[in-house]
Order: C-alpha cells, then sequence, then structure tokens
C-alpha cells in the first residue's frame, strides 16, 4: 500500500495487456464510469472503486470481484471518460486474468465465454443451441426450466440450428489462432 | 455501390429475417454485396475475455479475407457486434504497432495478411443512410408507412466507442435511424433509451440483470406509445424478442412488442411481401403492425393449407345454394 500507484505491479500488467491502457494512470476518479454503467448495481465494486483498487495493488479483491464479469460491454463509460480510459478494453482485460488466476468463485460467466470460443475453435462459428444446452445442464438446469418456451418459440421458428455449420478453412483457422495463442504466452 | 459483405453467424441462423430483408432491399437500393468466402465467427464479446491475441488473429482473418474481393472499398455487417469488432481491430491495428505485428504473425500462419486502414468498415444502416442517402430510400416508397409508432433502436456498438477521425454519430443521440424511418412515412416517436444496452449475453450469466435492462428499453417504448421497436442488431433483436415472456414473468408486466428489423420496414415501405421480409420469424407477432398497413400476414412455415372453397362445394348444402346453381 505504501508504494505510489503508478508502481503498483499488478496495475502494470493490466495496462501492459490493454491497447491505449496507459491512460488507466491518469484516473480522476471521478466515477463519471460508474454512474454510467447500466449494470452498476449488480456489481460488487463500481467500475471507478476497481481503479481505486487497482491503483493501491489489491490484486486478489480485483479478481475476486464480479465487476468485469458484469460489464455488457456497452462502451458508455468510455465514451464519457474525461481521460479517454480504454475502460471497456480494461474490464476484457480484468476478465483474461481473472480466468489465469481463477478466482473469482462463480464460473458461470467464464463458462460462457470458454464454451461459445470452444465451438468457434471446432466449426469456425458459433452454434447457438450447442452452446446454450451444454451451458444451461452445466450451470443450475432447474432454474432454467423457464426458458424452454425460449428454446420452443426459436425451432418452431426455425431460428435454431440443429447442427453446426462448419467452414471450410478450419486447418488454416487453427494454424493462425495456435500462433497468435502462441504469442500470447510470450 | 459494391461493397463486401460479412453477415455473421446470428444472420445464418436466428437472425434470418435480417439476412432474408437485406437481401430484398439492397438490390433495388443499388447496393452489390460480396460476401466474404468462408468467414469465421467474429468471436463477439467472448474471445477477447479469453485470449486477446487470439481474438485479433480470429477477427484479422476475416479482414485478410475481405480483402480478395475486386473493387470494394467498404467492408459493411449489419450486426453490430460484429461491425464493432471488425472496426476495432483494423483500428487498433493502426494504432498500436506491435497488436499490428502480432495479428499479421498470426495470420501469416495461414498465409494470411492484413493492412490496417486497408478497409473501411462500416454498419449496413450507415451504408444505406450515408452512402445512398436518406432521399434515395424515400424515393423507393411505394408504400409509405404511414399510421405506424415506430420506436428507433439502436442499440450501442454503432455509435460507441466512436473509433473514427470523424464519427458518424453523436455517441448517445445518433439520428440517422430516426430520418430513414421518417423518410418511410412512420411517426418517430421520442425513444430517450434508444442508445441504452440490450444486456448482451447477460441474460445467460445474469438473468436478473438482462431482464431489467430488456424491460427498460420495452417500457419506454410502450409509454411512447410505439406500434414497434426497430432495432439494427441481430443481439438487440433477439434480446427484446425472445426474452419478452421471461421479461414479462420477472418484471410482472404485459409487454406485446414486436421487435422488428430496419431493413424488414424498407422491405415494407417498398411494397415488398412480408413473407420475402422474414415476418413471422418473430417471437412476439408482428402482425398488428402489418396490419396498420393494410397487409394480410403470411405465414413462413410452408404455405398455407389450400382451403376449398365452400362458396360451389356441392358437398356443403347451404340454405339457398342448391336452387342457384
Amino acid at each position: 500500500m505504501s508504494r505510489p500507484p503508478s508502481t503498483q505491479p499488478f496495475l502494470h500488467e493490466v495496462i501492459e495487456a490493454t491497447p491505449g491502457g496507459e491512460a488507466l494512470k491518469t484516473c480522476l476518479q471521478c466515477g463519471t464510469c460508474s454512474g454510467s454503467c447500466p449494470s452498476g448495481p449488480d456489481m460488487d465494486h463500481s467500475p471507478r472503486e476497481i481503479f481505486a483498487m487497482l491503483m493501491a495493488g489489491m490484486e486478489d479483491e480485483v479478481l475476486r470481484s464480479n465487476t468485469p464479469w458484469y460489464c455488457v460491454s456497452c462502451y458508455y463509460c468510455m465514451a464519457r471518460c474525461p481521460k479517454d480510459i480504454p475502460i471497456t478494453d480494461i474490464m476484457y482485460t480484468l476478465k483474461r486474468k481473472s480466468i489465469e488466476a481463477r478466482l473469482y468463485d462463480d464460473s458461470a460467466a467464464p463458462d460462457w465465454s470458454e464454451s461459445f470460443m470452444g465451438y468457434v475453435e471446432s466449426y469456425g462459428r458459433s452454434f447457438e443451441l450447442g452452446l446454450a444446452t451444454q451451458y444451461h445442464l452445466t450451470h443450475s438446469p432447474l432454474s432454467k426450466v423457464s426458458l424452454g418456451t425460449f428454446a420452443l418459440g426459436m425451432l418452431t421458428r426455425n431460428r435454431l440450428g440443429l447442427l453446426p455449420e462448419r467452414i471450410e478453412g478450419m486447418d488454416q483457422l487453427n494454424a493462425i489462432l495456435e500462433k497468435a495463442k502462441e504469442l500470447e504466452a510470450h | 455501390m459494391r461493397y463486401a459483405y460479412y453477415p455473421g453467424c446470428s444472420l445464418t441462423r436466428s437472425a434470418r429475417a435480417y439476412a432474408e430483408s437485406t437481401a430484398a432491399i439492397v438490390g433495388p437500393l443499388g447496393i452489390e454485396l460480396v460476401e466474404v468466402e468462408d468467414w469465421n465467427c467474429c468471436g463477439a464479446t467472448e474471445y477477447i475475455a479469453i485470449n486477446k491475441s487470439a481474438a485479433y488473429a480470429l477477427v484479422g482473418r476475416n479482414l485478410a479475407l475481405a480483402t480478395s474481393i475486386e473493387d470494394v472499398e467498404t467492408l459493411t455487417a449489419p450486426c453490430s457486434a460484429c461491425y464493432l469488432n471488425l472496426k476495432k481491430v483494423d483500428r487498433y491495428m493502426g494504432e498500436y504497432p506491435d497488436l499490428n505485428q502480432r495479428t499479421n504473425t498470426a495470420l501469416a500462419a495461414g498465409g494470411l495478411s492484413y493492412e490496417p486502414g486497408t478497409l473501411h468498415v462500416k454498419h449496413l444502416l450507415d451504408v444505406i443512410t450515408e452512402d445512398i442517402g436518406v432521399e434515395v430510400v424515400a424515393g423507393s416508397v411505394s408504400q409509405p408507412l404511414a399510421g405506424i409508432k415506430l420506436a428507433p433502436y439502436y442499440g450501442c456498438l454503432i455509435a460507441r466507442p466512436a473509433l473514427d477521425d470523424e464519427p458518424a454519430h453523436d455517441t448517445e443521440q445518433p439520428h440517422n435511424l430516426d430520418d430513414l424511418l421518417t423518410a418511410l412515412g412512420a411517426d418517430v416517436v421520442d425513444y430517450p433509451v434508444k442508445t441504452n444496452c440490450c444486456g448482451g449475453h447477460m441474460a445467460q450469466i445474469s438473468a436478473s440483470t438482462a431482464y431489467g435492462l430488456i424491460g427498460k428499453l420495452i417500457g419506454a417504448a410502450a409509454k411512447a406509445g410505439a406500434d414497434a421497436i426497430v432495432t439494427i442488431c441481430p443481439m438487440c433483436q433477439l434480446n427484446l424478442d425472445a426474452y419478452q415472456t421471461q421479461v414479462n414473468r420477472h418484471l410482472g408486466t404485459k409487454y406485446k412488442m414486436p421487435i422488428l428489423y430496419f431493413t424488414q420496414m424498407i422491405g415494407l415501405a417498398m411494397g415488398m411481401k412480408p413473407a420475402d421480409l422474414g415476418f413471422g420469424q418473430e417471437i412476439v407477432s408482428g402482425k398488428p403492425v402489418l396490419a396498420k398497413v393494410g397487409l394480410p400476414v403470411h405465414e413462413p412455415a410452408g404455405p398455407t393449407p389450400k382451403r376449398r372453397s365452400r362458396r360451389n362445394d356441392p358437398s356443403l348444402p347451404m340454405p339457398g345454394s342448391r336452387g342457384e346453381r
């Protein structure tokens, strides 16, 4: 806590991992982001608080927070920030760090992202029906019973594919993604 | 005008109505859409939460493939999330050399490359209102949508974050959809929540958060007396339409608000048949809107069973009918 904010190691990691992240150092703590956030009331720390916590070196608390996972990517905060801090991109960075650290105890949101991309990495396209089925069976299936009407309505209107579509260039896409992951790890 | 076209995953399934209505109206407006061959998913808001380099490379492949289409300067996407991903990767690659280098190193592993700035990325709505022009659309109207009250819903990503040097929109009060719908003859209602969020993927992660956001959007339209909300994004359409029953249950409301695509409204005003514009695929029926334009309603699920004409049917003796024949 005695470190000056700009030298906090985790703050630096977050800045490094975010395009334009350098601006985070100039945060005024004005709270415009928090006031603009549509899911703010459901977050355990508002975006402004998260930035103050980053400055204070509270790495664990930040990574345990549900805040990035409740970000809806609406970009209101980013458009309104007087210091042009790329807040939504910082939330994405915190999601990645949180998945790495595995400190966030509700796995539903990270699982959604990972299941979604599992289909994309296998087929090149997203697959709504497979994704929804897999995800809802894993995460408290009983609470989702009411969603039966949703699925039925979508199916009868032929708005859910029964089989995933596969792109031709899967080998090419895999080669690209493998290389990218290799670069990300360094 | 010729464009590279990135439809995105939703338009192949859950948003077929958007795909069909787009295909129907572009020709008459003088737009030629050339689909990017073998495009892949843009990663939505999910891949960037897992692996940054891979997320940029995933979108990079689409940009690289789009450059092989001849005689186009602009890549257009009808989905706001796809649009932003394509736009953002192009812009960020241009702005951050390290990101550009990484993305191109990854693309090279698949024999591809992309020079940022090669393509101009534009949302389909902007293509229609800016490149073609609202007055041209107005000129193509044969059946004005008179008497229909519409709430113009932009959602987040067409206006935010404003990545262009000279952004086409105000980040909170865009108006080109208002202008377009007015040109179609509709009454555009005052819709202060026009750039609020539909919740994106929150319906999956925290249903109560999502239902609150969706309820606010539908409630504002209902309060303004709108007959329908007009959307420009398949994710917004899905959230407001397919979850409306759950939202009603959750909030104790009784909304029956049709959620329609702007391309469907253009097609209607051009005098096209609702069935050719994907009407009937919406969960909350758009029939009341069609009825207001005085249109018969076609169901999408195959041809309606042929009714035997009863008038001259000898098997149904009606009083007096025999004597008349």
